[in-house]
Protein backbone atom coordinates (compact mmCIF):
# COMPACT_ATOMS: atom_id res chain seq x y z
CA UNK A 1 0.00 0.00 0.00
CA UNK A 2 0.90 3.84 -0.45
CA UNK A 3 0.08 6.60 1.54
CA UNK A 4 -0.10 8.76 -1.69
CA UNK A 5 -2.70 6.26 -3.34
CA UNK A 6 -4.69 5.85 0.23
CA UNK A 7 -4.95 9.53 0.35
CA UNK A 8 -5.81 10.89 -2.75
CA UNK A 9 -8.41 8.15 -2.63
CA UNK A 10 -9.87 9.52 0.35
CA UNK A 11 -9.73 13.09 -1.28
CA UNK A 12 -11.25 11.60 -4.28
CA UNK A 13 -14.48 9.61 -2.55
CA UNK A 14 -14.75 13.26 -0.66
CA UNK A 15 -14.78 15.02 -4.15
CA UNK A 16 -17.81 12.94 -5.30
CA UNK A 17 -19.05 13.73 -2.35
CA UNK A 18 -18.95 17.13 -3.07
CA UNK A 19 -20.98 17.38 -6.12
CA UNK A 20 -23.59 16.31 -4.32
CA UNK A 21 -24.87 18.32 -1.80
CA UNK A 22 -28.06 16.78 -1.26
CA UNK A 23 -26.46 13.45 -0.02
CA UNK A 24 -24.26 15.79 2.31
CA UNK A 25 -27.72 17.18 3.64
CA UNK A 26 -29.14 14.36 4.15
CA UNK A 27 -25.92 12.71 5.90
CA UNK A 28 -25.84 16.28 8.28
CA UNK A 29 -29.08 16.84 9.06
CA UNK A 30 -31.55 14.01 9.21
CA UNK A 31 -29.75 12.02 12.29
CA UNK A 32 -30.42 15.41 14.22
CA UNK A 33 -34.19 15.88 12.63
CA UNK A 34 -34.58 12.42 13.74
CA UNK A 35 -32.78 12.98 17.65
CA UNK A 36 -35.87 15.68 17.60
CA UNK A 37 -38.49 13.44 16.69
CA UNK A 38 -37.12 10.85 19.32
CA UNK A 39 -37.17 13.98 21.87
CA UNK A 40 -40.95 14.97 20.87
CA UNK A 41 -42.25 10.97 20.97
CA UNK A 42 -40.70 11.03 25.11
CA UNK A 43 -41.69 14.84 25.26
CA UNK A 44 -38.37 15.38 26.53
CA UNK A 45 -38.45 13.04 28.88
CA UNK A 46 -36.39 10.27 31.05
CA UNK A 47 -36.54 7.82 28.16
CA UNK A 48 -34.77 10.42 25.87
CA UNK A 49 -31.98 10.57 27.86
CA UNK A 50 -31.65 6.83 28.03
CA UNK A 51 -32.37 5.87 24.23
CA UNK A 52 -30.73 9.28 22.74
CA UNK A 53 -26.92 8.09 23.04
CA UNK A 54 -27.82 4.50 21.73
CA UNK A 55 -29.11 5.84 18.79
CA UNK A 56 -26.37 8.14 18.24
CA UNK A 57 -24.34 4.43 17.85
CA UNK A 58 -27.11 3.56 15.46
CA UNK A 59 -27.46 6.41 12.97
CA UNK A 60 -23.25 6.50 11.94
CA UNK A 61 -23.71 2.76 11.24
CA UNK A 62 -26.55 2.60 9.41
CA UNK A 63 -26.31 5.84 7.42
CA UNK A 64 -22.42 4.69 6.52
CA UNK A 65 -23.27 1.08 5.78
CA UNK A 66 -25.58 2.52 3.31
CA UNK A 67 -23.27 4.88 1.68
CA UNK A 68 -20.46 2.61 1.55
CA UNK A 69 -21.93 -0.67 0.19
CA UNK A 70 -23.47 1.28 -2.85
CA UNK A 71 -20.59 3.73 -3.57
CA UNK A 72 -18.19 0.29 -3.53
CA UNK A 73 -20.93 -1.18 -5.71
CA UNK A 74 -20.39 0.83 -8.03
CA UNK A 75 -16.82 1.08 -8.41
CA UNK A 76 -17.32 -2.41 -9.37
CA UNK A 77 -20.16 -2.56 -11.13
CA UNK A 78 -18.50 0.90 -13.97
CA UNK A 79 -14.88 -1.10 -13.68
CA UNK A 80 -13.86 2.12 -11.92
CA UNK A 81 -12.32 -0.95 -9.47
CA UNK A 82 -10.69 -3.12 -12.49
CA UNK A 83 -8.83 -0.22 -13.21
CA UNK A 84 -7.65 0.87 -10.28
CA UNK A 85 -6.63 -2.31 -9.01
CA UNK A 86 -4.41 -2.65 -12.66
CA UNK A 87 -2.97 0.25 -11.83
CA UNK A 88 -0.59 0.37 -8.56
CA UNK A 89 -3.66 0.64 -6.11
CA UNK A 90 -3.18 -1.89 -3.03
CA UNK A 91 -6.17 -3.31 -1.93
CA UNK A 92 -5.79 -1.39 1.61
CA UNK A 93 -5.10 2.21 -0.31
CA UNK A 94 -8.87 1.46 -1.51
CA UNK A 95 -10.26 0.16 1.33
CA UNK A 96 -8.34 2.50 3.73
CA UNK A 97 -9.17 5.41 1.38
CA UNK A 98 -13.18 4.75 1.95
CA UNK A 99 -12.68 4.41 5.82
CA UNK A 100 -10.75 7.58 5.60
CA UNK A 101 -13.27 9.60 3.81
CA UNK A 102 -16.37 8.10 5.42
CA UNK A 103 -14.84 8.62 8.72
CA UNK A 104 -14.31 11.98 8.67
CA UNK A 105 -17.91 12.46 7.76
CA UNK A 106 -18.91 10.51 10.49
CA UNK A 107 -16.69 12.66 12.91
CA UNK A 108 -18.79 15.71 11.42
CA UNK A 109 -21.81 13.96 11.64
CA UNK A 110 -21.65 12.75 15.14
CA UNK A 111 -20.71 15.94 16.36
CA UNK A 112 -23.38 17.88 14.95
CA UNK A 113 -26.07 14.91 15.99
CA UNK A 114 -24.63 15.14 19.66
CA UNK A 115 -24.52 19.21 19.79
CA UNK A 116 -27.98 19.22 18.84
CA UNK A 117 -29.08 16.31 21.23
CA UNK A 118 -26.38 17.91 24.79
CA UNK A 119 -27.33 21.40 23.68
CA UNK A 120 -30.08 21.79 21.91
CA UNK A 121 -32.71 19.16 23.39
CA UNK A 122 -30.53 18.48 26.48
CA UNK A 123 -29.84 15.23 26.83
CA UNK A 124 -28.51 14.53 29.55
CA UNK A 125 -25.63 11.59 29.85
CA UNK A 126 -23.68 10.96 33.00
CA UNK A 127 -20.44 10.60 30.90
CA UNK A 128 -18.83 13.45 28.50
CA UNK A 129 -19.88 14.00 25.59
CA UNK A 130 -17.02 13.48 23.38
CA UNK A 131 -16.81 10.38 24.24
CA UNK A 132 -20.38 9.92 22.66
CA UNK A 133 -18.67 11.63 19.65
CA UNK A 134 -15.56 9.16 19.66
CA UNK A 135 -17.61 6.07 20.18
CA UNK A 136 -20.48 7.09 17.01
CA UNK A 137 -17.22 7.59 14.72
CA UNK A 138 -16.21 4.03 15.56
CA UNK A 139 -19.70 2.60 14.91
CA UNK A 140 -19.55 4.97 11.33
CA UNK A 141 -16.15 3.18 10.71
CA UNK A 142 -18.18 0.09 11.41
CA UNK A 143 -20.48 0.34 8.72
CA UNK A 144 -18.56 1.29 6.61
CA UNK A 145 -16.12 -2.12 7.36
CA UNK A 146 -19.31 -3.92 6.70
CA UNK A 147 -20.54 -1.84 3.42
CA UNK A 148 -17.51 -2.66 1.90
CA UNK A 149 -17.81 -6.45 2.18
CA UNK A 150 -21.16 -6.76 1.60
CA UNK A 151 -21.06 -5.16 -1.69
CA UNK A 152 -19.34 -8.18 -2.99
CA UNK A 153 -22.10 -10.20 -2.86
CA UNK A 154 -24.87 -7.76 -4.37
CA UNK A 155 -24.59 -7.70 -8.54
CA UNK A 156 -27.24 -4.32 -8.20
CA UNK A 157 -28.34 -1.35 -6.04
CA UNK A 158 -31.10 -3.01 -4.92
CA UNK A 159 -29.61 -6.63 -3.86
CA UNK A 160 -27.64 -4.38 -1.84
CA UNK A 161 -30.39 -2.41 -0.84
CA UNK A 162 -31.74 -5.52 0.38
CA UNK A 163 -28.62 -6.28 3.12
CA UNK A 164 -29.95 -3.28 5.88
CA UNK A 165 -33.09 -4.86 6.36
CA UNK A 166 -31.18 -8.49 6.39
CA UNK A 167 -28.10 -7.47 8.40
CA UNK A 168 -28.85 -3.96 10.18
CA UNK A 169 -32.51 -4.44 11.14
CA UNK A 170 -31.31 -8.22 13.22
CA UNK A 171 -28.47 -6.24 14.99
CA UNK A 172 -30.74 -3.49 16.12
CA UNK A 173 -33.28 -5.73 17.81
CA UNK A 174 -30.59 -7.54 19.54
CA UNK A 175 -28.45 -4.70 20.09
CA UNK A 176 -30.41 -4.35 24.10
CA UNK A 177 -32.26 -0.91 23.01
CA UNK A 178 -35.70 -2.49 22.92
CA UNK A 179 -34.96 -5.34 25.76
CA UNK A 180 -31.72 -5.36 27.77
CA UNK A 181 -29.95 -7.94 26.30
CA UNK A 182 -29.13 -9.31 29.95
CA UNK A 183 -33.09 -9.63 29.47
CA UNK A 184 -33.30 -11.70 25.98
CA UNK A 185 -35.14 -14.56 26.02
CA UNK A 186 -33.11 -18.65 25.10
CA UNK A 187 -30.39 -18.47 22.24
CA UNK A 188 -31.29 -14.45 21.84
CA UNK A 189 -28.78 -13.35 24.56
CA UNK A 190 -25.58 -15.72 22.42
CA UNK A 191 -26.52 -13.97 19.39
CA UNK A 192 -26.39 -11.13 20.72
CA UNK A 193 -22.96 -11.40 21.82
CA UNK A 194 -21.71 -11.71 18.48
CA UNK A 195 -23.34 -9.21 16.92
CA UNK A 196 -20.70 -5.61 16.48
CA UNK A 197 -24.02 -3.19 17.08
CA UNK A 198 -24.56 -5.04 20.79
CA UNK A 199 -20.91 -3.44 21.63
CA UNK A 200 -21.51 -0.09 20.09
CA UNK A 201 -25.00 0.16 21.94
CA UNK A 202 -23.46 -1.48 25.13
CA UNK A 203 -20.63 1.60 25.21
CA UNK A 204 -23.12 4.23 24.75
CA UNK A 205 -25.33 2.74 27.50
CA UNK A 206 -21.45 3.29 29.54
CA UNK A 207 -21.54 6.75 28.94
CA UNK A 208 -25.02 7.41 29.26
CA UNK A 209 -24.88 6.08 32.94
CA UNK A 210 -21.53 6.60 34.65
CA UNK A 211 -19.56 9.59 34.73
CA UNK A 212 -15.97 8.26 34.27
CA UNK A 213 -17.43 5.40 31.67
CA UNK A 214 -14.48 3.33 30.52
CA UNK A 215 -15.64 1.99 26.62
CA UNK A 216 -12.43 0.90 25.89
CA UNK A 217 -13.14 -2.84 25.79
CA UNK A 218 -16.42 -2.24 24.18
CA UNK A 219 -14.75 -0.37 21.99
CA UNK A 220 -12.15 -2.73 20.80
CA UNK A 221 -14.71 -5.13 19.90
CA UNK A 222 -16.15 -3.09 17.41
CA UNK A 223 -12.55 -1.83 16.32
CA UNK A 224 -12.06 -5.80 15.80
CA UNK A 225 -15.26 -7.15 13.72
CA UNK A 226 -14.42 -3.42 11.72
CA UNK A 227 -10.67 -4.95 11.18
CA UNK A 228 -11.93 -8.46 10.67
CA UNK A 229 -14.17 -7.16 7.76
CA UNK A 230 -11.85 -5.06 5.97
CA UNK A 231 -9.89 -8.28 6.24
CA UNK A 232 -12.83 -10.30 4.38
CA UNK A 233 -13.11 -7.14 1.95
CA UNK A 234 -9.91 -6.93 0.93
CA UNK A 235 -10.51 -10.95 -0.01
CA UNK A 236 -13.27 -9.80 -1.80
CA UNK A 237 -11.21 -7.58 -4.35
CA UNK A 238 -10.08 -9.25 -6.51
CA UNK A 239 -7.01 -8.08 -9.09
CA UNK A 240 -7.84 -10.90 -11.66
CA UNK A 241 -11.49 -12.03 -12.48
CA UNK A 242 -13.38 -14.62 -14.17
CA UNK B 1 12.46 -14.01 -18.81
CA UNK B 2 13.48 -15.56 -22.21
CA UNK B 3 11.50 -13.00 -24.14
CA UNK B 4 13.47 -10.84 -27.12
CA UNK B 5 13.82 -7.29 -25.89
CA UNK B 6 11.99 -6.02 -28.38
CA UNK B 7 9.06 -8.20 -28.00
CA UNK B 8 6.61 -6.19 -25.69
CA UNK B 9 3.89 -8.94 -25.46
CA UNK B 10 4.16 -12.46 -26.06
CA UNK B 11 1.47 -15.24 -24.66
CA UNK B 12 2.11 -18.98 -25.77
CA UNK B 13 -0.43 -21.22 -25.67
CA UNK B 14 -3.20 -19.38 -23.61
CA UNK B 15 -6.25 -20.80 -22.50
CA UNK B 16 -9.22 -18.82 -20.96
CA UNK B 17 -12.24 -19.76 -19.69
CA UNK B 18 -15.38 -17.41 -18.71
CA UNK B 19 -18.13 -19.53 -17.27
CA UNK B 20 -19.01 -22.92 -19.32
CA UNK B 21 -17.18 -21.30 -23.00
CA UNK B 22 -13.66 -21.46 -23.61
CA UNK B 23 -12.90 -17.86 -25.13
CA UNK B 24 -9.32 -18.43 -26.08
CA UNK B 25 -7.64 -22.13 -26.07
CA UNK B 26 -4.11 -22.45 -27.21
CA UNK B 27 -3.65 -18.63 -28.55
CA UNK B 28 -0.31 -17.58 -29.57
CA UNK B 29 0.82 -13.50 -29.92
CA UNK B 30 3.70 -11.71 -30.40
CA UNK B 31 3.41 -8.15 -30.69
CA UNK B 32 6.95 -6.11 -31.67
CA UNK B 33 7.13 -2.65 -29.40
CA UNK B 34 6.62 0.30 -31.04
CA UNK B 35 4.04 -0.90 -33.41
CA UNK B 36 0.13 -0.16 -33.37
CA UNK B 37 -1.30 -3.55 -33.78
CA UNK B 38 -4.95 -3.73 -34.78
CA UNK B 39 -6.89 -6.14 -33.45
CA UNK B 40 -10.19 -7.13 -35.75
CA UNK B 41 -13.29 -9.42 -35.56
CA UNK B 42 -16.72 -9.77 -34.55
CA UNK B 43 -18.30 -9.31 -30.63
CA UNK B 44 -17.56 -12.45 -28.91
CA UNK B 45 -14.55 -13.51 -31.05
CA UNK B 46 -11.79 -13.23 -27.69
CA UNK B 47 -10.82 -9.46 -28.16
CA UNK B 48 -11.64 -8.01 -25.49
CA UNK B 49 -11.14 -11.25 -22.98
CA UNK B 50 -7.13 -11.30 -24.84
CA UNK B 51 -6.74 -7.81 -23.97
CA UNK B 52 -7.85 -8.23 -20.41
CA UNK B 53 -5.09 -11.06 -20.08
CA UNK B 54 -2.72 -8.66 -21.48
CA UNK B 55 -3.16 -6.30 -19.06
CA UNK B 56 -3.71 -8.84 -16.21
CA UNK B 57 -7.32 -8.52 -14.94
CA UNK B 58 -8.50 -11.80 -16.57
CA UNK B 59 -8.00 -15.13 -14.96
CA UNK B 60 -6.37 -17.48 -17.00
CA UNK B 61 -6.42 -20.93 -17.34
CA UNK B 62 -3.20 -21.99 -18.60
CA UNK B 63 -0.32 -21.29 -20.78
CA UNK B 64 1.89 -18.09 -20.23
CA UNK B 65 1.58 -14.48 -21.00
CA UNK B 66 4.34 -11.84 -21.11
CA UNK B 67 4.67 -7.84 -21.34
CA UNK B 68 7.54 -6.36 -21.62
CA UNK B 69 9.47 -9.34 -20.55
CA UNK B 70 7.13 -9.69 -17.08
CA UNK B 71 3.80 -11.89 -16.31
CA UNK B 72 1.27 -10.20 -17.35
CA UNK B 73 -0.52 -7.93 -14.59
CA UNK B 74 2.33 -8.45 -12.30
CA UNK B 75 3.73 -5.38 -9.64
CA UNK B 76 6.00 -3.42 -12.26
CA UNK B 77 3.94 -3.39 -14.67
CA UNK B 78 1.21 -1.77 -13.59
CA UNK B 79 2.49 2.07 -14.07
CA UNK B 80 3.90 0.37 -17.31
CA UNK B 81 0.71 -0.54 -19.12
CA UNK B 82 -2.36 1.52 -20.14
CA UNK B 83 -5.74 0.06 -20.75
CA UNK B 84 -8.86 1.26 -21.68
CA UNK B 85 -11.80 -1.17 -20.90
CA UNK B 86 -15.21 -1.03 -23.96
CA UNK B 87 -17.12 0.61 -21.38
CA UNK B 88 -15.96 3.69 -20.40
CA UNK B 89 -14.65 3.45 -16.51
CA UNK B 90 -14.34 6.73 -14.62
CA UNK B 91 -16.26 8.50 -12.29
CA UNK B 92 -19.36 10.26 -13.62
CA UNK B 93 -19.73 12.22 -10.53
CA UNK B 94 -16.25 14.11 -10.44
CA UNK B 95 -15.29 16.89 -13.55
CA UNK B 96 -13.08 15.72 -16.37
CA UNK B 97 -10.51 16.99 -14.19
CA UNK B 98 -10.46 15.50 -10.80
CA UNK B 99 -10.98 12.46 -12.55
CA UNK B 100 -7.34 12.80 -14.00
CA UNK B 101 -6.16 13.91 -11.40
CA UNK B 102 -7.05 11.35 -9.12
CA UNK B 103 -5.73 8.32 -11.48
CA UNK B 104 -2.59 10.67 -11.71
CA UNK B 105 -2.28 10.81 -8.17
CA UNK B 106 -2.51 6.83 -8.46
CA UNK B 107 -0.22 6.38 -11.17
CA UNK B 108 2.43 8.83 -9.17
CA UNK B 109 2.32 10.46 -12.89
CA UNK B 110 3.37 14.44 -12.67
CA UNK B 111 0.28 17.12 -12.31
CA UNK B 112 1.45 18.45 -15.52
CA UNK B 113 0.44 15.21 -17.21
CA UNK B 114 -3.70 15.78 -16.16
CA UNK B 115 -3.99 18.76 -18.92
CA UNK B 116 -1.86 17.40 -21.33
CA UNK B 117 -3.55 14.10 -21.76
CA UNK B 118 -7.07 16.32 -21.40
CA UNK B 119 -5.55 18.07 -24.72
CA UNK B 120 -4.61 15.11 -26.07
CA UNK B 121 -8.09 13.80 -26.33
CA UNK B 122 -9.75 17.71 -27.41
CA UNK B 123 -11.37 17.78 -24.12
CA UNK B 124 -9.66 21.02 -22.39
CA UNK B 125 -12.89 22.99 -23.11
CA UNK B 126 -14.97 20.41 -20.83
CA UNK B 127 -12.63 20.02 -18.41
CA UNK B 128 -14.55 21.55 -15.31
CA UNK B 129 -17.67 19.55 -16.64
CA UNK B 130 -19.15 16.66 -14.95
CA UNK B 131 -18.30 13.02 -16.44
CA UNK B 132 -21.34 12.36 -16.24
CA UNK B 133 -23.23 15.16 -17.91
CA UNK B 134 -20.76 14.72 -21.12
CA UNK B 135 -22.35 12.99 -24.37
CA UNK B 136 -20.80 9.59 -24.73
CA UNK B 137 -18.14 9.79 -27.27
CA UNK B 138 -16.94 12.58 -24.59
CA UNK B 139 -17.43 10.22 -22.21
CA UNK B 140 -15.47 7.15 -23.22
CA UNK B 141 -12.07 10.25 -23.99
CA UNK B 142 -12.45 10.75 -20.53
CA UNK B 143 -11.51 7.12 -20.05
CA UNK B 144 -8.75 7.15 -22.94
CA UNK B 145 -7.28 10.33 -21.79
CA UNK B 146 -6.63 8.58 -18.06
CA UNK B 147 -4.81 5.67 -20.30
CA UNK B 148 -2.37 8.25 -21.48
CA UNK B 149 -1.12 9.31 -17.79
CA UNK B 150 2.45 8.99 -16.95
CA UNK B 151 3.87 8.01 -20.13
CA UNK B 152 3.01 4.11 -20.28
CA UNK B 153 4.93 2.05 -22.73
CA UNK B 154 2.29 -0.41 -23.57
CA UNK B 155 -1.37 0.87 -24.56
CA UNK B 156 -4.20 -1.50 -24.38
CA UNK B 157 -7.23 0.18 -26.12
CA UNK B 158 -10.13 -2.36 -26.05
CA UNK B 159 -12.54 -0.27 -28.95
CA UNK B 160 -11.26 3.31 -28.14
CA UNK B 161 -12.94 5.10 -31.12
CA UNK B 162 -16.67 3.47 -30.56
CA UNK B 163 -19.27 6.30 -31.34
CA UNK B 164 -16.94 8.96 -32.02
CA UNK B 165 -17.00 11.43 -35.33
CA UNK B 166 -15.41 10.88 -37.72
CA UNK B 167 -13.01 13.39 -37.79
CA UNK B 168 -12.39 12.84 -33.87
CA UNK B 169 -11.72 9.71 -35.18
CA UNK B 170 -9.58 10.38 -37.55
CA UNK B 171 -7.49 12.92 -34.62
CA UNK B 172 -7.28 9.47 -32.20
CA UNK B 173 -5.92 7.53 -35.08
CA UNK B 174 -3.39 10.14 -35.78
CA UNK B 175 -2.32 10.45 -32.18
CA UNK B 176 -2.37 6.30 -31.88
CA UNK B 177 0.26 7.09 -34.66
CA UNK B 178 2.35 9.36 -33.01
CA UNK B 179 2.45 7.63 -29.95
CA UNK B 180 3.58 4.12 -31.90
CA UNK B 181 6.54 6.35 -33.55
CA UNK B 182 8.09 7.60 -30.01
CA UNK B 183 8.11 3.66 -29.13
CA UNK B 184 4.64 3.02 -27.19
CA UNK B 185 3.02 -0.27 -28.30
CA UNK B 186 -0.28 -0.09 -28.88
CA UNK B 187 -2.75 -2.92 -29.45
CA UNK B 188 -6.17 -1.37 -30.69
CA UNK B 189 -9.18 -3.38 -30.68
CA UNK B 190 -12.11 -2.68 -32.87
CA UNK B 191 -15.09 -4.25 -34.79
CA UNK B 192 -15.25 -1.65 -37.53
CA UNK B 193 -13.32 -2.83 -40.60
CA UNK B 194 -12.35 0.07 -42.10
CA UNK B 195 -10.84 1.04 -38.86
CA UNK B 196 -8.22 -1.73 -40.10
CA UNK B 197 -6.92 0.39 -42.68
CA UNK B 198 -5.16 2.66 -39.86
CA UNK B 199 -3.46 -0.10 -38.59
CA UNK B 200 0.11 -1.10 -39.50
CA UNK B 201 -0.38 -5.03 -38.61
CA UNK B 202 -4.13 -6.74 -38.48
CA UNK B 203 -5.05 -9.59 -36.13
CA UNK B 204 -7.93 -10.95 -37.24
CA UNK B 205 -9.74 -12.96 -34.72
CA UNK B 206 -12.72 -15.50 -34.56
CA UNK B 207 -14.29 -17.65 -32.06
CA UNK B 208 -10.99 -17.17 -30.07
CA UNK B 209 -8.54 -18.14 -32.66
CA UNK B 210 -6.34 -15.89 -35.25
CA UNK B 211 -8.20 -16.06 -38.13
CA UNK B 212 -5.26 -13.81 -40.41
CA UNK B 213 -2.43 -11.89 -38.79
CA UNK B 214 -1.11 -9.58 -41.81
CA UNK B 215 -0.06 -6.02 -42.83
CA UNK B 216 -3.64 -4.85 -44.66
CA UNK B 217 -1.83 -4.29 -48.03
CA UNK B 218 -0.64 -8.35 -48.01
CA UNK B 219 -3.90 -9.48 -46.59
CA UNK B 220 -5.84 -7.91 -49.49
CA UNK B 221 -3.28 -9.49 -52.06
CA UNK B 222 -3.90 -13.05 -50.17
CA UNK B 223 -7.35 -12.48 -50.80
CA UNK B 224 -7.52 -10.46 -53.77
CA UNK B 225 -10.28 -8.10 -52.10
CA UNK B 226 -10.58 -4.35 -52.03
CA UNK B 227 -10.94 -3.63 -48.36
CA UNK B 228 -10.45 -4.89 -45.01
CA UNK B 229 -14.14 -6.21 -44.71
CA UNK B 230 -14.13 -8.36 -48.00
CA UNK B 231 -10.93 -9.63 -46.66
CA UNK B 232 -12.56 -10.92 -43.33
CA UNK B 233 -15.66 -12.36 -45.15
CA UNK B 234 -13.47 -14.35 -48.07
CA UNK B 235 -11.42 -15.50 -44.74
CA UNK B 236 -14.18 -16.95 -43.20
CA UNK B 237 -15.35 -18.49 -46.54
CA UNK B 238 -12.60 -20.27 -46.92
CA UNK B 239 -11.77 -21.46 -43.07
CA UNK B 240 -16.00 -22.88 -43.45
CA UNK B 241 -15.37 -24.47 -46.76
CA UNK B 242 -12.37 -25.97 -45.43
CA UNK B 243 -13.99 -27.10 -42.14
CA UNK B 244 -16.54 -29.05 -44.58
CA UNK B 245 -14.17 -30.01 -46.93
CA UNK B 246 -12.36 -31.93 -43.65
Amino acid sequence: MSPRITIATSARVLMQLRHDPRTIAMLLVVPSLLMSLLWWIYDGGRMFDLIGPALLAIFPFLVMFLVTSIATLRERTTGTLERLLAMPTGKLDFLLGYALAFGAVALVQATLTATVAVGLLDMRATGPTWILVAVAVFDALLGVALGLFVSAFAATEFQVVQFMPALILPQFLLCGLLVPRAELPGILEPISDVLPLSYAVDAMLEVQAVAEPSVTGDVAVVVGFSLALLALGAATLRRRTP
Amino acid sequence: MGTAPDIAVRARGLRVVRGERTVLDDFDLEVRQGTLTGLLGPSGSGKSTLMRAIVGVQKVAGGTIEVLGQPAGSKPLRHRVGYVTQSPSVYGDLTVRQNLWYFAKVLGAPSTDVDRAIEQVDLTSHAHQLVGRLSGGQHSRVSLATALLGEPEVLVLDEPTVGLDPVLRVELWGLFHRLAESGVTLLVSSHVMDEAERCERLVLLREGAVLADDTLPDLLARTGTADAEQAFLKLIERADSEVKES
